[in-house]
């Protein structure tokens, strides 16, 4: 048997080892969760990494994966060896090309980290929806259930495929497999070689279309011969399972790790089977070892072959005995009469029973169930659930496990309590931390210090929220000499180490619920050894006292302070966990962690090496464990997530998931159609802010900039007279209106949310007023946000309590005016500082009451839409902005739907009212019908005539007064939105983008520019500029960036604008307000620092306004209505460049890490990327000089600099 | 032929003109064309520490930067461990100057910490370095801090360097010493091989516009001289160590009037930048030419002919002639205006 190396890697990881392995060109494109498949693969090739046969592979990033589906079509066809990377949405857009690829018998395995399918809603966990959607595309399916098992499966699919000329789907369940850490085994290439026969390599180059020996494939056929050819493929699937096994039986024989088709579990003579395939395998796996101990008669089939479905090497794995079994589905079929595992099943066996020399004495009764759904726990309880309904006289068909279905009824109870003795020899720690404190990392290094140093099997499973700032990350670890086959979180009572990195949490998570007797709980506190009792919940300390648990205190980030670590605590709280959890000798364990660091940071950073050591012993002199007194004497209970006095679905629901009580929700509580109501971001206070901005009245100059740039609506402008404000608290600040706009009496208030502010600080930095005496002090200033948070706390209720200003009465085309308007986009939990979300909340104030927005998948929609809390909000009215996202890849078709359908319905509307007019006051509808609704006088008139319609409707009793009344609200202008990051506009989406910009219909489409995609990453996009390190271009991107508003502006009907808003943040406004005035397609692309750049946040404004001075980021806007008065559209809102591009990309790290690594190449980009940035602004700056009364002239211009371009 | 030939640091040099510590030793092309031109030696642009602790904290930052605790990235970029660091290309292009030169090649060091300066130091030596000037600088910013304080602090590191480097070290100093000739002394006697005076810094400036206050350096200018050249005046022939002048030498004039006063090398930098390495050739020309029409025999002979030792009137050296230097801003009375 062959050298087997043992690493510590996830699904994704083992995947990626073999696709990289074993193939000449991989197309990628980025899809959660299974995008580190891809980055790793370019990322070797990036180093120069080979394959088996010492070759690079071609990594190549497409626009979307039905691009990168068509791309691996192309290059199997010419003859490489090839293969890709998915997940979900991105598998259905490869179906077209996978029953191409099937079709013409092309050996290729698709690594898929399977993932749900966006229904009700999007969801980024695993389950097997998008797999079974892609079953009858002619490709084999073969299902791996563990990280191992991805890595040797990649192996023996690949293998299975080039011999036997079937593609084979190799899937894992995502965000399960595809995201665990575990110790496996690799294989040196010898294994490689003794699997891969070159023969069969050479058969598929020589397959490959060439002039030398050409073919036709591909052709049309009529229906004389459609059929026959359709069937000719047949003997490829019969021989498809014996290849398969054969391979298998191959493999055994080289590694030990021996598979079949169908792997049976548990008792020979079992009379209840479980079938399912997935990790939810190796939870029943777990279940069936313990339950045949004790005594039951069960067992499980783990499928791994599902097509070609073999009946015959099912029937062979069932035990004779068997009378009942259940098959686990992890999909939903809504409307079948049961999911697509079951069928095959029930089929097979019915076929089997039916057929002489049957081996049952009765055909078994069988039930189908889901479980799992987008990574729903499945754990033994429910397996025994499971177990313990096949043997009830009446059982549910279907049924589902692991949810309460009030509605339906069709769950089973589970015993929460039940648990398996997988774990008497298991260490299991759970580890509470921030997202940014550098938990999981630290995490994910302890497992690889135990797996790789001692013979202790591992496992990491990483548990988040869906906030960007300020997020909880739960870790959980589990060591043991076994191997691990627990695919769920660790259970109540089950932990035998609980970890707080932040003493926050305390008051928000039950954490030592986890907790076993006699478990180990590490707390990081600022609290001394004395008063660290008091500040623990009085549940806590019950619990600390009921289970005996050994509590220890470390100070973190006073010992990070003290060592020169700063704010960084991961090395410091995995020193402890290391010191008090007793998993490794303690000297052992300090010396790994020691020899870890030095790996990380190598020879050449000997100070950040010692630092570390520093910050270990610092720790080991400052952990002290604290004595536990016998009586609980706190009185802190748990905070309530939401408040009492919120609505009832807000508590009963929002509020539960906030808490981490999602799972426990029953059906029932569900809207079934996935509809949610606004604004509930407001409900969960967060306090991440450390500081918080103070506004200093005597030095205040009103300009509105601070409102303008808080990326997260948390400073806020409102207008009152005096005499509103009576009862104001004290402490609350305003200052009289300044200004020729405002009529004496007003007062102005510029008031901060003390427990939404993120402390990005990007208000103070925008701030441009400073005291004339102390340069030092600006009109707003960061403070200390503890001492603040009560009095401000009230202050900010004050402030809400106090009524909007009439929004008539206000400029908006000044920053000033336009930000005392009401922001319905709040708290959002986008990065502290995102360039994102200023843009939102900008289009929630001035056209928030009328818009609907269409928004694509990234981040936008994340911190826009994921449950539990969305920022999108109401006003006093009830009035806001209605949200919904369709795709990824539709975002501009799906908004162009919304518009058409809104000028239908307010073109019927206006037919119905002509026709009620006899009926109706005539004024009324002649008013209503030619209303102006451009500013926003004319839309409040507009509101008040469709009230009173409304009401004169409501006395007329006839079908057309009915219909009429059911779309009154169409007679009032609606805004649509169409809002995206780059990945979408640039690449996935462009083609229906470019088709709703030459639809001339009315929409806003607004494309937050972050130059990669960020939600997933940092992957490039086509937004991305040269030069700039992403991941996919992992050595420096080398074509330019596209530019987006020159191809827009083509079309000469579109308004365009490229807008930063800290580079201008007036033309920002202006933009906005023409685009939405604008009657016909509007395009704003909007520069969005992102923390991808490798910037901190803090700097946001400052990398704009870089941005902008080098010429990267030219302002302009391009407004086609004036071409209509013979002047030239385009106006350009920034100046020549002026300062060298190199002096805006040195600062960010995106481009200045190309130095490091590919200096040379980082050179050549920098002068390549300042020609472009020269050749475009000559071009932008010649088009705002033409005369436009001449269209020769344009033309003439355009054609002469496309040529040029393309010569660039 | 008048004998250019000096000394500096115990290396025996063809001429006095050596380019200091600058952007052109960046290149190595640039730096053959220095050599090329008649340099006889270079002094590398510094290796510092601040620097080297820098990338290594960025790299640290970037690299736990990326982790924000969210499902769908737990990075955002792909992460490099195995590029050349800031000081492996410093000592790659020290070791390539080496290879590539003839002419001796200072290397330069700015540390800020006592391991670093020892560290660094040894690592220049070890990469071929013939000598090693320390960019020694402090901005006395603590006003806890005494002079003999900040004195000491630059012999302790000194003292301690040449402990572990065999090469000559030299000092390049800033002119804001209370004492600097007995400051000198001292370092001799600590080990220093040689002093370059004096150090150019950056400066505060104020943006008027955004009131931030933005580190400024311009290029030097013949005016800076006249201060160098009385402090080696002054020093010359009191001390053992080599002598290096530095900032603002851009004429042969400059040169001259420092070799006179006592200098061992002049360093160029400023004038090379402005009229790129070609115009140090045209420099020792002329100081050739100069020489021969004064009908000196070597260097040797000129050097410290004025210093103030041997000055007609040594007493200038020290006066601060308030008097006359305001005079000469005041007409002659017979002058008609």
């Amino acid at each position: 048997m062959s050298k087997q190396s043992l690493l510590m890697i996830d699904g994704n990881q083992a995947a990626a080892i073999v696709a990289h392995k074993l193939n000449e060109v991989i197309a990628i494109y980025p899809i959660t969760p299974a995008s580190p498949m891809g980055e790793a693969a370019d990322e070797w090739s990036s180093r120069g990494q080979t394959n088996l046969w010492g070759t690079v592979p071609e990594i190549i990033e497409m626009q979307s994966e039905a691009g990168a589906a068509g791309t691996i079509h192309g290059a199997l066809q010419a003859g490489a060896l090839a293969t890709t990377f998915t997940a979900s949405q991105g598998l259905l857009l490869m179906l077209p090309n996978m029953y191409k690829i099937a079709g013409e018998l092309t050996p290729t395995v698709f690594h898929i980290a399977s993932r749900s399918l966006a229904c009700q809603a999007l969801s980024i966990f695993g389950d097997h929806s998008d797999v079974m959607a892609a079953r009858m595309t002619g490709f084999a399916m073969l299902s791996s259930n563990s990280p191992q098992e991805v890595m040797d499966l990649a192996l023996i699919a690949t293998a299975a495929s080039l011999e036997g000329r079937l593609p084979i789907l190799h899937f894992f369940d995502g965000f399960r497999t595809s995201h665990e850490q575990s110790k496996i085994k690799a294989f040196d290439d010898t294994i490689y070689h003794a699997m891969i026969d070159d023969e069969w390599v050479k058969t598929q180059h020589a397959r490959g279309l060439s002039p030398e020996h050409p073919v036709l494939r591909g052709s049309s056929q009529n229906p004389d011969v459609y059929f026959q050819a359709r069937e000719s493929v047949n003997p490829y699937y019969s021989n498809m399972p014996d290849l398969m096994q054969k391979t298998m039986d191959l493999f055994a024989s080289l590694t030990g790790r021996h598979y079949h088709l169908f792997d049976y579990i548990g008792d020979p003579r079992a009379e209840r089977i479980i079938i399912l395939m997935g990790s939810g395998a190796e939870t029943v796996e777990e279940t069936v070892d313990y339950l045949v101990k004790q005594g039951e008669s069960i067992g499980a089939i783990k499928v791994r072959l599902f097509r070609p479905f073999s009946a015959k090497a099912l029937i062979t794995a069932l035990p004779i005995n068997c009378t009942n079994i259940a098959v686990l589905d992890r999909t939903k079929e809504p409307g079948a009469d049961g999911e697509p595992l079951y069928k095959d099943v029930v089929t097979a066996i019915a076929q089997y029973c039916s057929s002489e020399n049957c081996k049952f004495a009765n055909m078994p009764r069988m039930i189908g169930g889901r479980y799992g759904l987008s990574s729903k726990e499945f754990t033994p309880a429910m397996v025994k659930a499971v177990f313990d309904h096949l043997k009830l006289p009446q059982q549910k068909n279907p049924f589902t496990i692991g949810i309460h279905d009030d509605v339906s009824h069709h769950s089973l109870i589970w015993d929460e309590t039940f648990r398996t003795d997988a774990h008497s020899n298991t260490f299991q720690a759970v580890f509470f931390g921030l997202g940014s404190d550098g938990t999981v990392s630290a995490n994910k290094n302890s497992i690889k210090i135990i797996g790789e140093n001692t013979d202790l099997h591992a496992q990491g499973y990483f548990v988040y929220d869906s906030k960007k700032s300020g997020a909880v990350t739960i870790s959980h670890l589990r060591f043991g000499p076994a191997p691990i086959h627990s695919t769920y979180l660790i259970a109540e009572s089950d932990a035998n180490f609980v970890a707080c990195h932040q003493p926050i949490f305390l008051e928000r998570y039950d954490m030592l619920d986890l907790a076993t007797k006699d478990a180990v709980f590490l707390l990081n506190s600022a609290a001394d050894d004395k008063t660290v009792w008091n500040t623990l919940p009085k549940k806590m300390q019950q619990q600390i006292i009921e289970k005996q648990i050994k509590f220890y205190r470390i100070d973190a980030y006073a010992v990070a302070e003290k060592t020169g670590m700063g704010k960084r605590i991961n090395t410091i709280m995995q020193t402890c966990f290391f010191s008090i959890s007793g998993i490794l000798p303690k000297g052992e364990a300090i010396l790994a962690i020691k020899q870890a660091v030095e790996k990380t940071y190598g020879k050449k950073h000997k100070r950040m090496v010692e630092l570390n050591f520093q910050a270990i012993d610092e720790t080991l002199a400052c952990l002290h464990k604290i004595e536990v007194p016998q009586q609980v004497s706190s009185n802190i209970e748990l905070h309530s997530p939401v408040p009492d006095s919120a609505p009832e679905f807000i508590r009963k629901v929002t509020g539960e998931i906030i808490a981490g009580h999602g799972d426990s929700l029953p059906v029932s509580l569900f809207p079934a159609d996935g509809s949610y109501p606004l604004g509930t971001c407001a409900y969960e206070k967060r306090n991440l802010a450390l500081e918080i901005p103070v506004w200093e009245t005597d030095l205040c100059t009103q300009c509105g900039k601070c409102v303008m740039v808080c990326p997260h609506a948390v400073i806020r402008s409102k207008m009152f007279s005096t005499s509103d404000i009576a009862d104001a608290p004290q402490t609350f600040k305003h200052t009289p209106m300044l200004g020729k706009d405002f009529p004496a009496g007003l007062e102005i208030s510029y008031q901060v949310a003390p427990e939404d502010c993120t402390g990005c600080s990007l208000c103070v930095d925008i701030c441009p007023i400073r005291d004339k005496s102390n340069a030092s002090r600006k009109a707003l200033n960061m403070v200390q946000q503890a001492p603040l948070k009560h009095q401000e706390k009230k202050n900010w209720d004050y402030f809400l309590s106090l009524p909007e200003y009439d929004r008539r009465l206000l400029k908006a085309t000044t920053i000033k005016g336009a930000m005392v308007m009401q922001p319905l986009f709040e708290f959002s939990g986008a990065c502290a500082g995102c360039g994102e979300t200023p843009y939102l909340k900008l289009a929630s104030q001035l056209f928030g009451d009328r818009m609907v927005v269409a928004n694509a998948t990234g981040c936008s929609s994340i911190y826009g839409g994921n449950l539990p809390t969305t920022p999108w909000a109401k006003n006093s009215e009830g009035r806001g902005p209605a949200w919904n996202n369709s795709l990824f890849e539709d975002n501009a078709e799906f908004g162009l739907g919304i518009r058409v359908a809104i000028d239908k319905l307010s073109e019927q509307a206006v037919e119905l009212l002509n026709q009620l007019k006899s009926h109706i006051d005539k004024e009324l509808v002649e008013v209503i019908i030619n209303a102006d609704q451009s500013n926003e006088a004319g839309l409040y008139d507009q509101r008040q005539r469709v009230t009173s319609l409304r009401q004169q409707l409501q006395s007329i009793d006839s079908s057309i007064a009915h219909q009429l009344l059911q779309l009154t609200g169409d007679l009032c202008k609606k805004s649509v939105w169409i809002v995206g990051g780059d990945g979408w506009a640039y690449d996935i989406g462009y083609g229906g983008l470019d088709h709703v910009l030459a639809s001339g219909r009315n929409v806003n489409i607004l494309v937050l520019d972050t130059e990669v995609y960020s939600n997933t990453g940092g992957q490039t996009s086509k937004a991305t500029p040269r030069g700039a390190v992403a991941k996919f271009s992992a050595s420096g991107k080398a074509s330019a960036k596209k530019d987006l508003a020159r191809l827009a502006m083509d079309y000469e009907n579109v308004y365009v604008a490229h807008v930063a808003y800290a580079g201008k943040d007036t033309q920002t406004l202006r933009a906005f307000l023409e685009a939405e005035a604008h009657d016909g397609p509007s395009l704003i692309i909007a520069y969005s620092p992102c923390i991808a750049h490798g910037i901190d946040l803090s700097n946001n404004h400052q990398q704009q306004q870089l941005a902008v001075k080098s010429g990267h980021w030219p302002l302009f806007r391009f407004n086609p209505n004036r071409i209509k008065q013979g002047k030239n559209p385009m106006h350009l809102d920034s100046a020549a460049p002026s300062i060298p591009y190199q002096d805006f990309i040195r600062t960010e790290a995106r481009f200045d890490m190309l130095w490091q690594t590919h200096p040379e190449d980082a050179e050549k980009y920098l002068v390549q990327a300042q020609r472009d940035v020269t050749h475009r602004y000559h071009y932008y700056q010649q088009l705002a000089e033409l005369d436009w009364s001449d269209s020769m002239s344009v033309a003439a211009f355009k054609a002469k600099n496309k040529h040029k371009a393309e010569e660039i | 032929m008048v004998n250019l030939n000096t000394n500096y640091l115990g290396l025996k040099l063809i001429n006095p003109l050596v380019p200091s510590a600058s952007p052109l030793s960046k290149d190595l092309d640039t730096a053959k064309q220095l050599e090329d031109a008649g340099a006889s030696a270079l002094v590398m642009h510094s290796l510092f520490e601040e620097r080297i602790e820098s990338e290594a904290k960025r790299h640290d930052r970037f690299f736990h930067q990326q982790a924000i605790g969210h499902a769908e990235a737990d990075s955002f970029h792909p992460l490099y461990f195995d590029y050349d660091s800031y000081q492996d290309r410093y000592l790659e292009q020290l070791h390539q100057l080496k290879t590539q030169l003839d002419i001796p090649i200072i290397a330069s060091l700015n540390g800020t910490t006592p391991e670093g300066w020892i560290e660094y130091g040894k690592s220049i030596q070890q990469a071929g370095a013939d000598a090693l000037e320390l960019n020694v600088y402090y901005i006395a910013a603590d006003i806890e801090l005494s002079a003999q304080a900040i004195e000491d602090q630059y012999l302790k590191i000194l003292t301690e360097l040449s402990h572990h480097v065999s090469i000559p070290i030299t000092m390049k100093l800033s002119s804001q010493f209370s004492s600097p000739l007995h400051f000198i002394r001292k370092l001799e006697q600590a080990g220093a091989n040689g002093v370059a005076l004096f150090n150019r810094f950056y400066q505060p400036d104020i943006d008027l516009e955004t009131l931030l206050i933005t580190p400024k350096i311009n290029l030097s200018s013949s005016a800076e001289t006249l201060m160098r050249i009385r402090w080696v005046a002054l020093l010359y022939g009191r001390v053992k160590l080599s002598i290096a002048v530095t900032g603002g030498f851009h004429t042969v004039e400059d040169i001259i009037k420092a070799l006179l006063a006592g200098a061992d090398v002049t360093h160029l930098c400023s004038i090379l930048l402005e009229k790129g390495p070609q115009h140090l050739k045209q420099l020792l020309e002329e100081l050739n030419t100069w020489l021969e029409q004064h009908e000196y025999e070597s260097i040797q002979q000129l050097k410290g002919s004025l210093s103030q030792q041997h000055a007609i009137n040594p007493a200038d050296y020290e006066r601060a002639n308030y008097i006359e230097v305001l005079d000469s801003y005041t007409s002659s009375s017979g002058v008609l205006r």
